[in-house]
């Protein structure tokens, strides 16, 4: 347990130094990968809330990159540049959003919810493509970026590095607290035996709704975070490939650990910049380096790290 | 819109709904007896439709090219089958969904290596060009009324293999307990291999018959396999009447809709809300639809099983 801890400090006191590093060695576009990196870290760590200690896959967490990357866009769109409302709109959209999908999805089970999710993320992804006013599916420029009134210029990249560092942490944070809390427990009761935790008293029908709705509201600060990152928001944040590879972040680094979700997130996307510096073809390296993945590496990266396994 | 016009979308719902069922009958059968939810059933319609592309142009014969597209996708289903999908049965569905889904990256991939990322378009030969008279006064693509012919009738064969045949015995019998037929001494792995290699030719037929209508082009499968999933989730997963119905019924919603939501709304808000709404409902209707269905029957129409 020690070594653990102290492999996962090393590998944050890391993060904190690559701006300087990359700027040392003349690599500014470390600081861009490895924010973008950390972005994806926070949408898979939500996803992990359902899906680790939940138990339910859903197919459509890419919805919510969406909602959020689209209520910083469209207000901007209409000349609103406040961050803190932004964000704010941002969470509570996807909150919303989420709070609807899933009063119908959580319902079902198996393979019906995975579909179902699907679905609903589809759904969105085509209105994202058929509403002309914001871009349609061209998408649309963000002219101007999030405003925190002088507080932090997020045009900055290194700024917006810690910036995303230090959300990505806290996060994390809140996981930790949540999926420990009564609450936490209940949720992982429900996933290993539903039928036993109904007999003692807990229906998991809202337990699960709520988690559905925490890890949307989550997942929409990451589209907020990834709007502002890219300057440029698509129906594409909502492509179902998206929720594929969120999912797939937290299956190798993990499921059901704190770590583990930003682990995924660090390996498959520095894995896919390196293998897109290799070839353009790259997908047809990955796409059966996924399925072997899912094969024979069960435990995901959290599993290697000393200890590993099933800490909350 | 005259009742000519409408008739005529109905028969191009019907010949949506068709090539959908084409695919949600392989993907319900696979699901339904060896429990496995296979992603990459719509990289075997665009293996389908690429492979009888290349045949075509290779034999200069349209039907050979077909049969060769045919059975190309057929061994490259169940080659997927041997060596991927046969150590997932046991997995759960989500490794099965990650797994599969590793397998479409692969696909989209390797057919944009080998025949590039611009979209193909299939020649037909004359005799399926042109146009027929169904009703007096309306004139439909030949190339379309025989796509709906062919799936009726792939449906009725699919339907006398599963009720009438030993094999369908076989097949029905293994989706409602796998091992008591494993233990009666029939060779579960061959039967597993066949009907995946059948629903194989199954999205390959449906992928081939689209070429002429739609692009062929990598990610072609996946438009299609997300309607074919919300036809399955509808009609009940594992249940090939449910598949029918379910097709029939998203071909003509979908379809319908598209032609006709928007004039449609025109009547009830202004011309310019109906022009930017009715595109964006029209391609939702199907997912609306599907969540309706599942408020007040969370299996389905057909909860499966039933054959």
């Amino acid at each position: 347990m020690r070594a653990r801890t102290l492999i996962l400090a090393a590998c944050v006191l890391l993060l904190f130094a690559v701006p300087p590093l990359a700027t040392l060695v003349k690599q500014p576009y470390y600081i861009d990968l490895l924010r973008r990196v950390m972005i994806f870290a926070i949408a898979a760590a939500s996803l992990n809330l359902i899906l680790g200690y939940g138990g339910l896959v859903s197919f459509g967490h890419a919805a919510y990159l969406g909602v959020g990357g689209y209520a910083v866009g469209i207000l901007a769109f209409y000349g609103i540049y406040n961050g803190w409302l932004q964000w704010a709109v941002a969470i509570l959209a996807s909150a919303l959003v989420a709070l609807v999908i899933g009063a119908i999805s959580v319902r079902t089970r198996g393979i019906y919810f995975i579909m179902i999710t699907l679905a609903f993320t589809q759904m969105l992804y085509y209105l994202g493509n058929s509403v002309e006013e914001y871009g349609g599916d061209d998408g649309m420029r963000l002219k101007v970026k999030s405003q925190f009134s002088g507080l932090i210029d997020l045009g900055d990249p290194v700024a917006y590095y810690y910036l995303v560092l230090a959300l990505m942490l806290a996060c994390m944070y809140v996981m930790h607290r949540l999926v420990n809390s009564r609450f936490g427990l209940v949720l992982r009761a429900a996933k290993s035996n539903e039928a036993r935790s109904r007999a003692i008293g807990f229906s998991p029908y809202p337990y699960q709704l709520a988690a559905f709705v925490i890890a949307g509201a989550m997942c929409g600060l990451a589209g907020a975070l990834l709007a502002n990152h890219t300057a440029y928001i698509t129906p594409a944040f909502m492509d179902w490939t998206r929720s594929g590879e969120i999912m797939f972040m937290v299956i190798l680094g993990g499921m059901g650990s704190m770590p583990g979700p930003a682990l995924g997130a660090f390996a498959l996307l520095l894995v896919e910049d390196l293998l897109a510096g290799w070839t353009q073809h790259w997908q047809v390296i990955l796409g059966p380096l996924l399925v072997l993945c899912v094969l024979f590496f069960r435990r995901g990266l959290a599993g290697l790290l000393p200890g590993g396994g099933k800490h909350g | 819109m005259t009742a000519v016009l409408v008739f005529e979308q109905l028969l191009n719902g019907l010949q949506f709904g068709v090539m959908l069922f084409l695919m949600a009958a392989g993907l319900t059968l696979v699901f339904g007896i060896m429990n496995l939810v296979n992603l990459a059933h719509g990289s075997l319609y665009m293996v389908g439709a690429y492979l009888t592309v290349a045949a075509v142009q290779w034999t200069g014969s349209y039907p050979l090219g077909v049969l060769l597209g045919l059975l190309g996708t057929l061994l490259v289903g169940m080659l997927v089958e041997v060596i991927a999908l046969r150590t997932l049965y046991e997995r759960d569905h989500l490794d099965q969904v990650l797994a599969t889904f590793g397998l479409i990256l692969f696909f989209n991939e390797l057919i944009a290596i080998v025949w590039g990322r611009a979209a193909l378009y299939t020649a037909l030969p004359s005799y399926l060009q042109g146009h027929i008279e169904i009703i007096p006064g309306s004139i439909y693509p030949l190339y379309r009324a025989v796509v709906i012919g062919v799936g009726l009738l792939v449906g009725a064969v699919l339907w006398y293999v599963v009720v009438k045949t030993r094999l369908g015995m076989l097949i029905r019998a293994g989706a409602s307990n796998r091992t008591m037929v494993a233990a009666l001494g029939v060779n579960i792995r061959l039967l597993y291999t066949v009907v995946f290699g059948f629903g194989a030719a199954l999205a390959g037929l449906a992928g081939l018959m689209a070429g002429p209508i739609y692009a062929v082009q990598p990610g072609m499968g996946e438009l299609i396999l997300i309607q074919v999933f919300v036809v399955i989730v509808i009609g009940g997963i594992g249940s090939i009447r449910g598949a029918l119905v379910g097709a029939l019924v998203v071909g003509i919603v979908d379809t319908l809709g598209r032609a006709f939501l928007k004039p449609l709304l025109g009547h009830f808000i202004s011309p310019p809300a109906a022009e930017a709404a009715g595109p964006a409902l029209a391609s939702m209707l199907i997912y609306l639809l599907m969540a309706l269905v599942l408020a007040v029957r969370p299996e389905g129409l057909f909860p499966a099983k039933s054959g």
